[in-house]
């Protein structure tokens, strides 16, 4: 789960990370507010959305007078706004973070990410901040350090400094280093983040380490231990669809293409994706339905598909080892009873019960296009999509 | 032969007495398993699907000489019953339950590390189909009439796509030794080359299929493994060559996030190391008997 700027700033300060004064605004009143408690002459505007890069695409404006706050805030709020991460659709600007700009001597890159190899939490840091990690790994990859925390000893003292010096910081400043990424530790550590990063860290002239940016990700895994972080869910960042299929337990991913997938297992899911490209057309989603999915849950997976005005077809592909194709079948009755399907649907039966599910699409005399085979499914949805079967 | 697993094998289950654990157990004894008892704490001493229910692992292994267990333990307490696993003495432990946090398995994986290689436990998952050595033993919750016995060792991350692989090959004629699901999370614990070096050792299988997915890089050090020490054939399929880069599909660990992370680079890898890439889900059952054949 993904969480704004503002409340990982929060979240840091929490755990004494040094951040620039700000606040929240919803309004460009509000933001003009903010900016005159902040104090000062200059500010920053900044939307809140789930995304990095939105200074390039104009969701960082930098304001000299109160009114210009306000100006800032009045062209941000509810603007989609698209970065090169969001996709063309954008993400909707319904929060803002005004804050006091705060100009560093140098800016550094620090995060904490979780390497999949190592098994363990890796620090990565660079003298190079302001540019996104990849654009750092492309123009200056020996500016990059890197440390894997032993997780039973935890982050050391020694480790935090030669990180500290490896980026160049001048010896004052590494207590302070020690102590900042110490505690960003810990705060992964007690939250279960997946994902730490401040860039970027600016060393000001009067010798602090300041946060100017901040972005967390939590295990989804492990919100069942986190009350207050589940909170920070802002369902106004998540794509529509998808949100209502992690609201019903279905695991969804909308892409482009014209065939609706119901599928059960997320290696078949995604192989049934590269079978329709191989024949020629577009999966609409990616859509698993789960282990012992009842015909309630085949037919919400339904309505979610249908939602996509993209879909010409449905391809319903399922090989049940923990599930029931007689179950299945069931819902996909159900589904074709219930709602108004204008498009063909294919069913493609496999595993456990797979008589009894074959049996009961029969005798209901439903309109569906049955395929035997993996490769049979892929054929008939994106001939079925392409309008070349009756 | 076959590996992990067979029909001796004496086996517990951690959580027996769950609704989805029942229904498991009940299945996996009727396949021939060798199921000798359960573990669910506070039930010590009942008797759950013609066994004994014991509170701890150790007083199970104790009393039952069990060497394998199968966890179906809710995910904010599977991490606990995995290490209480490893500290009994089991040796194959197979773990099904899906959604355990990323920080458990990191503690997981540290804890293993306690014990000495020769008496370290072999975590299969989590979140996985489980192990069968086809009319032998199922650890595991796959639809055990699809596997025919024979000499293909399966190794794949996701469930459902080892079951179409089984199910092409028995369509052929083809059996399995065993096959294994090593699980989608991030953090997993044996990875593909842990049974590729299995399958190698051993003599009831002639061809090795791998089946992974976009995430991580267990396939392309599996694939260099395959390269430098075996010589058994190497099939492999990667899923994912549609999904696009920065999304989660599904399962945790199915993510491209750094580089050769993505389904194109890892069939690059796994072809320059001589593994036969079988390019659609729908060819297990043309590629691997022409693999066999050589």
């Amino acid at each position: 789960m993904e969480i704004h700027e503002y409340q990982a700033k929060a979240i840091l300060a929490d755990y004494g990370v040094a951040i620039p004064d700000g606040g929240l605004a919803y309004s460009p009143e509000q933001a003009a507010y903010r900016a005159s408690e902040i104090g000062g002459e200059q500010w920053v505007v900044k939307a809140q959305i789930h995304s990095g890069a939105r200074g390039k695409a104009g969701g960082v404006k930098l304001c000299s007078h109160e009114r210009e706050v306000a100006e800032a805030a009045d062209e941000l709020l509810g603007k989609r706004l698209v970065t090169a991460q969001t996709g063309e659709r954008g993400k909707g600007v319904y929060r803002l973070y005004v804050e006091a700009t705060v100009v560093g001597e140098s800016e550094l890159y620090l995060g904490f990410v979780l390497d999949r190899s190592a098994e363990r939490v890796t620090i990565v840091a660079s003298a190079a901040g302001g540019m996104d990690i990849e654009e750092i790994v492309a123009s200056d990859p020996d500016s990059i350090v890197r440390i894997n925390v032993e997780p039973a000893a935890g982050l050391q003292a020694f480790e935090a400094r030669e990180i500290a010096f490896a980026v160049g910081l001048d010896a004052s400043l590494v207590p302070q280093a020690v102590q900042l990424m110490t505690s960003c530790y810990r705060a992964i550590l007690d939250l279960d983040a997946t994902m730490l990063e401040i860039n970027p860290l600016a060393v000001t002239a009067d010798g602090r380490l300041l946060a100017l940016d901040a972005k967390m990700i939590f295990d989804d895994n492990a919100l069942f231990r986190h009350q207050d972080v589940s909170e920070l869910r802002d369902k106004s960042q998540e794509d529509p669809r998808e949100r209502t299929a992690v609201d019903r337990g279905l695991s969804y991913v909308g892409l482009d293409g014209d065939i609706g997938c119901i599928i059960n297992g997320a290696g078949l899911a995604m192989a049934t994706m590269d079978m329709i490209k191989h024949a020629g057309g577009e999966p609409a989603n990616f859509l698993d339905i789960g282990g012992g999915a009842s015909p309630e849950r085949v037919l919400k997976a339904f309505r979610l598909v249908l939602s996509d005005d993209n879909v010409k077809a449905v391809l319903v592909n399922i090989f049940a080892g923990i599930n029931r194709c007689d179950w299945v079948a069931e819902g996909v009755v159900q589904a074709l009873r219930q709602l108004e399907v204008p498009v063909p649907v294919v069913v493609r039966l496999s595993g456990t019960n797979v008589e009894e599910g074959r049996r009961i699409l029969k005798e209901a005399d439903v309109p569906i296009i049955a395929a035997e085979s993996l490769a049979e499914a892929g054929t008939k949805a994106v001939e079925s999509a392409a309008g070349r079967t009756a | 032969m076959s590996i992990i697993l067979d029909e001796t094998t004496p086996v517990i289950v951690q959580g027996v007495t769950g609704r989805i654990a029942t229904f498991h157990t009940d299945d996996m004894a009727e396949y021939g398993t060798n199921v000798v008892g359960g573990v669910t704490p506070g039930k010590g001493g009942a008797k759950h699907c013609g066994v004994d229910v014991f509170d701890t692992v150790k007083q199970a292994v104790t009393a039952t000489e069990a060497t394998a267990s199968i966890v179906f333990v809710p995910p904010p307490f599977a991490a606990d019953a995995i290490m209480e696993a490893a500290d009994a003495g089991i040796e194959n432990c197979v773990c099904i339950t899906e959604g355990i946090p990323v920080q458990d398995m990191i503690k997981v994986k540290r804890y293993l590390r306690r014990y000495q290689h020769a008496k370290r436990m072999c975590l299969i998952g989590p979140n996985c189909a489980g192990v069968i050595s086809p009319g032998k033993a199922m650890l595991g919750i796959m639809p055990s009439h699809i596997y025919e016995r024979g000499p293909v060792g399966i190794v794949s991350r996701s469930g459902t796509l080892g079951y179409e692989a089984a199910s092409q090959l028995k369509a052929v004629g083809i059996g399995v030794s065993t096959s294994v699901g090593i699980g989608g999370d991030p953090i997993n614990g044996s990875s593909f080359l842990d049974h590729l070096k299995r399958f190698e050792n051993d003599d009831e299988t002639e061809a090795v299929v791998m089946i992974g997915e976009i995430g991580g890089q267990q396939e392309a050090q599996a694939a260099i493994y395959a390269r430098e020490h075996m010589h058994k054939p190497v099939v492999g399929y990667i899923a994912g060559l549609t999904a696009p880069k920065g999304r989660t599909m599904g399962h945790a660990g199915a993510i491209v996030s750094t580089v050769g992370e993505s389904a194109a680079e890892k069939v690059q890898i796994m072809r320059e190391c001589g593994v036969t890439i079988v390019k659609l889900p729908s060819d297990f059952g043309k590629i691997v008997p022409k693999v066999l054949r050589r």
